[in-house]
């Protein structure tokens, strides 16, 4: 090899090293692009309207001639919401979830898994239409409702939402668990059932409240199915009342909003990207004490 | 699973106590299972049936008619198109870089452990934060407008996550050996990677862009402020720099705002059938290829 072709390779080298330490540090870029850009666009109106007005204002008129932008309907409709998605989906999820990993045949999982990962692929505004169509309606005669877009209809969809990710990240975290934990306890005489619910699934109780968190995410980040079924008025949260969330209160009036009125939908998408913030870092901590793998 | 060791549960020797939790636990179990399954069911049999008297060719060739009153979703499925594939070719690139650097580059653990957390951190994103920000960025920063590369620019940073983590799943396989191999017959390391590690994690990719493009399919919400919500007939280059509604943004519109509901069955149906295949591309190619390696 000659002096040139050396020299020629080692600079395709190094070229390439340098690319792709810029591919890798680009997504840090990214992160903070988003960080920079929601705090550039949602400070203002925050302090403008002022931090307290602005968080524990329980009234929210935006176009209003005097206008009010209390977003405290939105955080705790947010809160109940997930709160209320979680209480239905997390003892679907988790039963099923057992049912999968420890008892069905692998017959049995090889026809179920797939219908699972179909649920986690329907797209959102799928879930929202069907809502629209067929839960919205139900709602209203089973309670004899004017409307039955509520934050009722929103839980009930959210929780058909999380409910693929707690079953899968949860069959993870109990697949975790070594085997001989099931055989000690099967040994000492204690049957699969005590023995799934007694030993496997303490083992396993990080990576299930991962599963929870993963589903806290994802329900407090969702916008379109709910705002095709939770009415989208600005209320404090009832259960049979139409509310709107943090996500939907962005997306509703983003598409005619002008001046502190748009500034104040950043703001709230601010306040949402704290929460997942948080979320995500409980989410991190639970998974590497669970030692699961995020999928 | 050791199925021919476990007791079995109607051992007459049990206390009630115990045969109680037992059983009330079991059919717990059950209930849950079927309902879970019951629900699948209900929504795809719901969508189908109720999608299928309105299927007609002409419905999927044509453009929406004010002038006639017709309805047609082909302006929607090649926006989907042309908004998938853009995205795409744009994240593969970045997508296998990065992990190419975390696997393969990275010298400082330090430098890997803060970019793993950005990348896990651009996975809990909701999207409506993503479109917010594309909007804001792309549509006015850069000033692309609401058009459809505006939106494949947002899904790009959204959907890098997933590329990431099937890639570096696949490159963690590829066995240390071929890399001291290759280096020890004198190989750099970017031709060391070209020629034995990137052609033995190929399939991860390929997952990769399964599952990536399954999740664009599906997304709604980061589209509705970058990419817009025209409904007109172009070409690739027209229709990548002009507004266009996406299937799920057609949905949303049509059932939302309009009422259309025969025309949104028919886009539900559609994105349904889409999703059930990239599922199915994607676990058949991942079995099929862990076949081939064994």
């Amino acid at each position: 090899m000659n002096l040139s072709d050396k020299s020629n390779k080692d600079s395709v080298e190094t070229i390439a090293s340098t690319i792709f330490l810029i591919l890798g540090v680009i997504n840090i870029g990214f992160v903070l692009l988003i960080c920079v850009y929601l705090i550039i666009a949602g400070l203002p109106a925050i302090v403008k309207i002022g931090p307290i007005d602005f968080l524990f204002g329980t009234k929210w008129a935006s176009t209003a001639a005097d206008p009010k932008f209390g977003i405290l309907p939105f955080i705790l409709t947010s809160i109940y919401g997930t709160a209320g998605a979680i209480i239905i989906g997390l003892p679907l999820g988790f039963f099923s979830a057992v049912y999968l990993a420890k008892i069905a045949s692998k017959k049995v999982r090889y026809v179920v898994e797939p219908l699972i990962d179909l649920l986690a692929g329907i797209p959102s505004v799928v879930y929202g239409f069907i809502g629209m169509l067929v839960l919205v309606p139900s709602i209203r005669t089973l309670f004899g409702l004017p409307d039955g877009a509520s934050l009722f209809a929103a839980i009930i969809v959210l929780a058909v939402m999380i409910l693929p990710s707690i079953i899968k990240v949860s069959i993870t975290a109990l697949e975790a668990v070594p085997q001989e934990y099931e055989l000690g306890s099967l040994a000492l005489g204690a049957n699969e059932i005590e023995t799934y619910y007694r030993v496997i699934v303490p083992a396993a109780k990080s990576g299930i409240a991962a599963a929870v968190v993963l589903g806290v995410g994802r329900a407090i980040g969702e916008a379109m199915a709910v705002m095709m079924v939770a009415g989208n008025a600005a209320n404090m949260p009832s259960l049979f009342e139409s509310v709107r969330f943090l996500t939907t209160a962005v997306a509703s009036e983003m598409s005619y909003s002008s001046g502190l009125q748009r500034e104040a939908l950043f703001s709230i998408a601010l306040v949402l990207f704290v929460f997942i913030m948080m979320i995500n870092a409980t989410l991190n901590v639970l998974l590497k004490r669970g030692g699961v793998k995020r999928k | 699973m050791s199925d021919n060791a476990k007791p079995s549960l109607q051992q007459k020797s049990l206390p009630f106590g115990r045969s109680l939790y037992s059983h009330a636990l079991q059919s717990c179990m059950l209930l849950c299972i079927g309902i879970t399954v019951a629900l699948v069911f209900f929504l795809i049999l719901y969508i189908l049936i109720r999608a299928i008297p309105y299927f007609s060719w002409e419905i999927l060739t044509t453009k929406p008619s004010y002038l006639r009153g017709t309805i047609g979703v082909l302006p929607d499925i090649l926006n989907t198109i042309y908004l998938v594939f853009t995205a795409l070719v744009i994240v593969l690139p970045l997508g296998v870089g990065a992990a190419i650097y975390l696997n393969e580059y990275a010298k400082s653990q330090k430098l890997v452990k803060v970019i793993e957390y950005a990348v896990e951190t651009l996975a809990g994103i909701p999207s409506i934060i993503y479109g917010l920000v594309g909007m804001l960025f792309f549509c006015q920063f850069l000033s692309l407008q609401t058009s459809l590369l505006a939106g494949s620019l947002t899904l790009v940073i959204m959907s890098i996550p997933v590329i990431i983590r099937t890639t570096q799943e696949s490159l963690k396989t590829v066995p240390n050996g071929y890399r001291e191999g290759a280096f020890g017959l004198g190989s750099a390391r970017w031709h060391m990677i070209r020629t034995v590690v990137l052609p033995c994690c190929i399939d991860g990719i390929v997952t990769g862009c399964i599952l990536a493009a399954g999740r664009m399919l599906g997304e709604s919400a980061a589209l509705l402020f970058t990419a817009g919500f025209a409904h007109a007939l172009h070409g690739y280059i027209d229709g990548i720099t002009s507004s266009g509604a996406t299937l799920t943004v057609a949905l949303y519109v049509y059932a939302k705002e309009q009422g259309e509901f025969e025309v949104a069955f028919v886009i539900a149906a559609i994105l349904l059938v889409l999703c059930f295949i990239t599922n199915y591309l994607a676990q058949a190619y991942g079995r099929h290829m862990k076949k081939i390696k064994q």
